[in-house]
């Protein structure tokens, strides 16, 4: 009886699992068959006909610049997700346990910011960073994700070190610590895993990200990281299907694993953003 | 004493020496060195003909010539103008910006810089007043291609029992005579990412181009004539009485919306064909032999310019191209502009294939087949020849007349409003 | 390799420099009267926060609202003639009218099918894995996403084989069916990569919503069955009113991002056919028609959409 009960259920599950999957299986699937296939039947009929090469990612890792765009896409992403690390965790510290006038005020702000679309910042930061001769490098991308991101990071550490026991951090203070040093001894050491958190997700939204890269990169090819360089392929290969789903699965690889690998952290930090308040 | 001073003297001497010779960014043997930085929209195979077009160019001077791709060129280049980091060269495919970049003292004039004698010579008066502004030459066309070209498979037509239309109404008979047999007489592919649109802007263009004349293209472009005036609007009716008739086209319109003009084309050669007819530029060539390799120009795929419309403006030719400008006036970036005017290194990509040269000392038989042969002679003895509108026009009002094409074609009945807004647009766009 | 050097710089050299920031600045805090060190501390703490906040947030935002008055340049004050054009023109209304779409329809639909999804998978045993299925395309970029639907929804004329799978799909299942350009046709192009921003998302809305499901307490659940209340009814008027403030943390997430909303329309349409939104509209204003001005007003006017969401989580925060 149960079983006929929950039927439905598993019907709607396995059905949304379904609908969910597919669109990723074809784009895989389609990124193997050659090229005349690809055009000419859907990619469900290798099934019944298998045919498989791996010419397009060749092609696409060499020839469309793709090679290119993962080591850009590197060089921006990994300095990018580094250096708000520990400026948010700074602010954080003295969020959570210092206490000054206008503290609570100064947070609300902070985290309001989280809201302000990317948008209204793009004209005049864009600005700035010609004045600055910044335009089309990657230093003025690091900088800007910094800033973009500073907001959720510090809300999220501020949140985790806001709540570590307070004996903890007296005693520190009782065997002469400074502010520093608790910090650095205590503080840091008890934070990791909310600053791995932050740290996927930072690091994802930065590789993820068309925006900002195309808006203060100028769409220079040779600094171009990888969504930029498959937002021009689909511009310009429109339907070279073969070639643009390899690419879509180059970009695709390095985010899926590191949200494999780091599931666990990740929906821990989202969790704790938006269930603890 | 003497000897320390006489070291001190060498030193100095060879330290000198040595600086003038860095400083003049020149290596040993006399050669130019350094470095000329060039922007351009090629890739892929286009990429390969340019560097082996600058090829010579490299091994005379050895300056090194460092090239970016892109296809938002416009974005780009405006971006690093005002960041104050243009490329030494750039090539435009739109002849339309050139005004404001001449204003902004961006490009540099190529009076001094080329041999105006020998331009004068080579290239037809038409050719050499592409990229002068306010009467100064500030860009060259170095590389080009006809457009408003039918192309079609003679086998399907031989099958068809249809023969060449001689003039524009005739083609309309033939469109309409093949839709009551069920057949779909053209094939059109309007996507283009970012600037879909683009070729029916070229179908009105030269629709406007055969039946006005240059003039009327002159005033359209210029923003003389509105958008609405008489001229402008039938050439859009024109386009539309094909474009948006399913019998007409292949798919249909959502076909024409949601194909891509690199496919579109294709259908034409299924086994059975599904259309007949392909209005395309030269570059079409190419990506035909690509998907098709068992295609020979000429037996399997020929081509004629749009039938004539109005008797006097017969034989006006569409043109695109590539033209060159100086951003910044260094030795390495002038001897890159006087060796791409020169017919050796026009000749080199016309050899690959893809390309015509408007240098007429290029010979005919460079071009590596039968039928870019014949675009070439078209090109040389056109009676006069017009850039399509779409790259002469501000960037803003190109954008919008890419999209008014797509809205005209989704929504035919709604061409009085679409007209009227390309108005309200110009008269911003043309400030 | 000179980028390779650069970026390993940057990736060791700022955090060693922040560090070495800190430590310098409470040396001199050191040397400081109690008083001021106290009250100067928390400030050297958040200095380099909030010079960056200051620097690419705020003063941006501001300088923003000041151009959203100027001209194409930014040179020449014009009054609002901006909001007139952002208000008036064809191509704005169009934007205007589809961000509001995507704030309605992306929203409800994620939120409704995230917790959907989440009280259902709660019972079953393989609950984890539909969750980690469902959440997938969260660790993709909107670019990718936006190849892998563009695939999808690929057209083939009538009569020539079907290789997009919504086409092949349909055709299979409804007899008469016409292949359709999904992305072509006006207003079932939004709707279409409404669901693809929603494909991406709910996968979010279902790992919050199933973490608040799994904190609601056993016993008044059980309690309410035991009262003989429905499934149903319990769902109801027990579960869903203890989600209240998770649903809306949800729900303000996903109006942030339904406004935001830019990579899918850019990628998969470029905004033509009428599917631009504000932020596609704000880019081609920009970049391609080179109008600052416009660009700045429809900014702002994303940023006037946020500030009821602003009110409603500064309230949140206060309590």
């Amino acid at each position: 009886m149960r079983i006929l009960r929950r039927a439905p259920v598993h019907l709607v599950l396995w059905l949304i699992c379904a609908v969910w999957l597919a669109p990723v299986v074809g784009l895989f699937v389609s990124s193997l068959r050659p090229a005349s296939d690809v055009a000419a039947s859907g990619w469900w009929t290798v099934f019944r006909h298998p045919a498989f090469t791996p010419a397009n990612y060749r092609d696409v890792l060499t020839a469309q610049g793709l090679g290119a765009g993962f080591f850009n896409s590197m060089v921006i992403a990994a300095p990018a997700t580094a250096i708000p690390l520990l400026i948010a965790a700074y602010a954080a510290y003295a969020f959570a346990w210092m206490a000054f006038p206008g503290r609570g005020a100064l947070f609300a702000l902070m985290v309001m910011l989280l809201v302000v679309p990317l948008q209204t910042t793009l004209v005049p930061v864009l600005r700035l960073f010609t004045a600055a001769g910044l335009t089309g490098t990657f230093p003025a991308l690091w900088l800007a994700h910094t800033g973009y991101g500073l907001p959720l990071a510090v809300f999220l550490l501020r949140n985790f070190i806001g709540g570590l026991p307070p004996d903890v951090l007296d005693s520190a203070a009782i065997d002469g610590a400074g502010a520093a040093q608790t910090f650095f001894r205590v503080v840091l050491p008890l934070s990791l895993p909310a600053v791995a958190s932050l740290a996927i997700f930072q690091f994802l939204w930065v590789w993820n990200d068309l925006l900002v890269a195309l808006s203060y990169l100028g769409g220079r090819p040779s600094v171009a990281p990888l969504t930029v360089t498959i937002a021009g392929l689909v511009s310009s290969l429109g339907s070279g299907w073969h070639l643009l789903t390899a690419a879509a699965f180059v970009s695709m690889v390095l985010p899926l694993a590191v949200f494999f690998t780091l599931q666990r952290y990740f929906v821990r930090g989202l969790v704790a953003g938006a269930v603890k308040d | 004493m003497a000897t320390r001073r006489r070291t001190a003297v060498v030193c100095v001497v060879a330290t000198a020496m040595l600086l003038a010779a860095g400083a003049g960014g020149s290596s040993a043997a006399g050669k130019l060195g350094g470095t000329v930085s060039v922007l351009g929209t090629w890739g892929g195979s286009e990429l390969d003909s340019f560097n082996a077009m600058v090829k010579p160019f490299e091994d005379r001077t050895g300056a090194h010539v460092e090239f970016q791709g892109t296809r938002d060129l416009s974005a780009v280049l405006q971006t690093r103008v005002q960041g104050g980091n243009p490329p030494d060269v750039a090539g435009l495919p739109n002849p339309g910006a050139l005004p404001a970049l001449v204003r902004s003292h961006a490009l540099k004039p190529l009076g001094r810089v080329l041999d105006m004698t020998r331009l004068a010579r080579e290239y037809p008066a038409t050719w050499r007043d592409i990229g002068r502004v306010g009467g100064e030459p500030y860009a060259i066309v170095v590389k080009t291609a006809l457009k408003g070209l039918v192309w079609y498979d003679p086998k399907t037509l031989a099958a068809e029992h249809v023969a060449l239309p001689q003039t524009w109404a005739d083609m309309l008979a033939i469109t309409d005579r093949l839709a009551g047999r069920g057949t779909s007489a053209w094939c059109l592919g309007l996507g283009s990412g970012a600037t879909s649109g683009w070729p029916a802007t070229d179908w009105i263009d030269m629709l406007l181009l055969r039946a006005a004349g240059p003039a009327a293209h002159d005033a359209w472009v210029q923003h003389k004539i509105t958008w609405d005036a008489a001229p402008v609007r039938q050439a859009w009716e024109q386009f539309g009485r094909i474009a948006a008739n399913p019998k007409y086209v292949y798919g249909g319109p959502q076909a024409v919306l949601a194909t891509d003009f690199g496919e579109a084309p294709f259908p034409m050669f299924a086994k059975p064909p599904r259309c007949l007819f392909h209005l395309q530029a030269t570059f079409i060539e190419d990506i035909i032999q690509k998907q098709f390799s068992w295609i020979r120009p000429g037996a399997d795929l020929a081509f004629v310019p749009m039938p004539r419309i109005a008797p006097p403006y017969a034989g006006v030719a569409q043109i695109a191209g590539d033209v060159f400008g100086m951003f910044h006036d260094t030795p390495q970036a002038r001897a890159l502009m006087r060796y791409l005017v020169s017919a050796e290194a026009q000749a080199i990509w016309v050899k690959r294939g893809g390309a015509l040269s408007p240098n007429k000392s290029v010979p005919f038989d460079a071009y590596p087949d039968v039928l870019s042969r014949r675009a070439a002679e078209l090109l040389v003895r056109a009676p006069a020849a017009r850039f399509g509108a779409g790259d002469m026009m501000p960037p803003e009002m190109t954008a919008a007349f890419y999209k008014g094409t797509l809205d005209y074609v989704a929504h035919p009945d709604q061409l009085r409003a679409i007209l009227a807004h390309l108005e309200a647009v110009a008269r911003d766009a043309y400030k | 390799m000179g980028t390779l050097l650069l970026a390993a710089i940057a990736l060791a050299g700022a955090p060693a420099a922040s560090v070495a920031y800190i430590l310098a600045a409470e040396l001199v805090l050191g040397r400081l009267p109690v008083r001021s060190r106290r009250a100067l501390r928390p400030w050297v703490w958040l200095a380099p926060a909030l010079v960056f906040v200051a620097v690419f947030l705020v003063y941006p935002t501001l300088d923003t609202v000041v151009l959203s008055v100027r001209d194409a340049t930014g040179a020449a004050w014009i009054g609002l003639a901006n909001y007139v054009y952002a208000f008036e023109s064809r191509e704005a209304l169009i934007a205007l009218r589809n961000t509001v779409v995507w704030l309605v329809l992306f929203t409800g639909v994620v939120v409704a099918g995230g917790l959907g999804i989440a009280a259902l998978a709660e019972r079953v045993r393989y609950d984890a894995a539909v969750r980690g299925i469902v959440f997938l395309p969260m660790a993709l970029s909107f670019t990718a996403a936006g190849v892998i639907w563009k695939f999808v929804y690929e057209f083939r004329p009538a009569g020539a084989p079907q290789i997009g799978l919504m086409n092949a799909a349909l055709g299979a299942l409804l007899p008469g069916f016409e292949p359709r350009a999904w992305l072509v046709g006006a207003p079932w192009n939004t709707l279409c990569l409404i669901a693809v921003g929603v494909w991406t998302w709910v996968g979010f809305a279902t790992v919050v919503f199933a973490a608040a499901l799994k904190a609601v307490p056993a016993e008044i659940v059980e309690a309410a069955r035991v009262d003989g209340a429905g499934e149903w009814r319990v769902f109801l008027n027990i579960t869903l009113p203890l989600l209240g403030p998770t649903t809306g943390a949800v729900a303000t997430a996903m109006v942030i991002t339904a406004l935001k909303v830019f990579d899918v329309v850019y990628v998969m349409t470029s905004g033509n056919f009428d599917t631009d939104v504000l932020a596609t509209r704000m880019y081609h204003a920009l970049f391609v028609d080179q109008q600052l001005g416009r660009a700045a007003a429809l900014a702002v006017i994303l940023l006037a959409a946020t500030v009821p969401v602003m009110a409603v989580n500064l309230r949140r925060l206060r309590q």
